[in-house]
């Protein structure tokens, strides 16, 4: 195959130095294809020295320590809140709040709003409307608040080429909405979603926004003052950091207004037994020791992701989608679940084989060091919608190139051949 | 290669002829899923005394999902419910033995074939899952007869 035709790639020959799993061989000689990236990334050299870098040298824990070490400590977790606040272009670094990953995040909303005064407070006369392309992180925290307030869980179907339908937003979205939860870019149909809509109708009738960004801050610009909501949640370990460190970015005055969820150390401003005062945000909802080196790790990614661009990211990974859905359409009796152009579409692909089941399919590749994801990808609801009890999906990242697409395709036509 | 030795020509057989399946009338009903890849059975169990007379089952899943049930099917179909047990505990057994058993041919018969499997920890469910509900149907079944016990 010659791929001189895809433009906007990367130097994946340079970028692919810097990440060391990349260079595994499996299975008696077959190079890694690593095409697992929407369930988690890998770690570049330049992340994984930043965590030793801190172990070594750095290790405390962070505020109120006297001592050179804590100080440092608390300059590289708070240096990291800076940065992720550029990154997502953050009118305030306070709005910065650290999690442990993008679930925590999203129940974090979701207990903010359950325990809030008006106008925030969800109870039993609010709605909250949610889509059924959701990752169950984004479906769960709100069916659990629903249960415990009374309140009414309402959602956006999907068309039959794998988008929102938004036909009906003046019924779903309306004066008793309180909260608007939807993501940015689907985990399973790669589906990017049209979500300054949402937050226009949102905004029109005084309902709060929040972003599910888990799946798009990894892989292209994202500017939460572009994006108007009120929320933008996502993970670390996605976009190159490690596993134990996310974000929830939140607008100052809602996160002045909200109640504390967790309690505990570090979120406090006094302590008596009667009662107690909180910290401003964020730290109002960092209770305890924070994931510091994770943090740390986070801002080394971001440092890593910028210096590269996330324009050319995106640029990148959507040549190489683009010319993964061109080849897909090769083999036979291969449905690709989802948009099946590369327009307003992510990095992430699902597709059935057919009768194939998913996870025969994924065996077969990973004995050709093919590492696939099959299931329902905790968004069990699009599964149900299209009738297919799973998929395959393959995502790409910076780091994927036009000869592992290659390598999938030939891959796949040996899983026919084997099961034919 | 590996895989061979997960997917024997004997496992294709069963996947692509399964014996036994569709849902018959039974005693007991019981549905089970394996979260991890989303194959699910529905499974009947029909005694007549201590005999298992028919088990008759629906199900969609994968290759090592559908051909363990219709394994199941041919191994305890015609057996008593005690030796039938016999049969399910070997096959536990052997899937729990990553890939250090090659299991009891005269008990087990065409079920050794699963041996290979056992190597796969994210595959050990699928092998299982008709087996587990056949025992959840089982007991289910013995409980509205509470005459039959061996
Ligand atoms: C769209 C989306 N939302 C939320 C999550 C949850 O991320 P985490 O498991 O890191 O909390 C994921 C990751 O699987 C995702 O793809
Ligand atoms: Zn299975």
């Amino acid at each position: 195959m010659t791929h001189s035709h895809l433009t906007g790639l990367l130097d994946t020959d340079a970028i692919r130095k810097d990440f060391p799993v990349l260079s595994r061989v499996l299975h008696d000689g077959k190079p890694l294809v690593y095409l697992d990236n929407a369930a988690t990334s890998q770690k570049p050299r330049q992340v994984l020295d930043a965590l030793n870098a801190y172990y070594e040298q750095h290790n405390s824990n962070v505020h109120r320590g006297v001592h050179v070490l804590a100080e440092e400590a608390t300059a590289l977790y708070e240096g990291a809140r800076d940065k992720v606040a550029a990154f997502i272009n953050a009118p305030s670094r306070n709005e910065v709040i650290f999690t442990k990953n993008a679930s925590e995040s999203l129940n974090l909303v979701a207990n903010m709003l359950g325990w809030a005064d008006e106008p925030y407070r969800v109870d039993a006369d609010s709605e909250i409307v949610i889509t059924e392309m959701e990752h169950h992180s984004n479906i769960v925290p709100w069916q659990l608040l629903a249960q415990r307030t009374g309140a009414k869980l309402k959602w956006f179907g999907l068309t039959d080429e794998g988008r929102l339908d938004l036909s009906n937003i003046d019924e779903l979205i309306t004066e008793k909405t309180k909260i608007v939860s939807v993501t940015l870019v689907s985990n399973l149909l790669g589906t990017v979603n049209p979500v300054e809509t949402i937050v226009r109708k949102a905004q029109s009738v005084g309902a709060l926004v929040a972003i599910d960004a888990s799946q798009a801050a990894p892989h292209a610009v994202l500017d939460v003052q572009a994006l108007e909501a009120d929320f933008v949640a996502f993970t670390g370990h996605k976009m190159l950091a490690p596993t134990g460190i996310g974000v929830l970015w939140g607008r100052q005055e809602l996160l002045e207004d909200l109640p504390p969820f967790l309690g505990g150390g570090e979120m406090i401003e006094t302590v008596t037994m009667g009662s107690s005062t909180y910290a401003p945000a964020p730290h109002k909802f960092e209770a305890g020791t924070p994931p510091i080196a994770q943090a740390v790790g986070l801002g080394a990614a971001i440092d890593y992701l910028s210096a590269i661009g996330m324009d050319k990211v995106a640029a990148h990974e959507h040549a190489i989608t683009a010319y993964a859905i061109e080849r897909l359409a090769e083999v036979p009796d291969l449905r690709i679940i989802g948009p099946r152009t590369a327009v307003d579409r992510g990095a992430a692909i699902s597709f059935t084989l057919g009768d194939i089941h998913p996870h025969d399919v994924g065996q077969v590749l990973d004995e050709q060091g093919i590492a696939v994801r099959v299931g329902h990808h905790c968004a069990r609801p699009v599964c149900l919608r299209y009738g297919i009890p799973a998929t395959t999906r393959a995502s790409f990242y910076l780091y994927s190139t036009p000869g592992e697409v290659d390598a999938l395709i030939d891959g796949l036509h040996h899983v026919r051949n084997f099961f034919g | 290669m590996k895989l061979d030795s997960m997917y024997q020509e004997i496992i294709l057989d069963h996947y692509r002829n399964p014996h036994g399946k569709g849902l018959r009338d039974g005693d007991a009903e019981v549905h089970h899923v394996n979260p991890t890849c989303g194959d699910e059975i529905t499974l009947r169990v029909k005694l007549d005394g201590a005999v298992v007379a028919d088990v008759s089952y629906e199900s969609q899943g994968c290759s090592i999902s559908q051909a363990s049930a219709s394994v199941l099917n041919d191994l305890v179909v015609g057996k008593t419910v005690g030796e039938a047990q016999q049969v399910q505990e070997a096959f536990l057994e052997l899937m729990q033995s990553k890939g250090q058993s090659e299991g009891d041919e005269e008990i087990l018969e065409d079920a050794v074939a699963f041996a290979g499997v056992s190597k796969y920890p994210a595959r050990v469910k699928c092998a299982l899952l008709g087996w587990m509900a056949w025992k959840d149907a089982t007991a289910k079944a013995l409980a509205g007869h509470p005459e039959i016990s061996d």
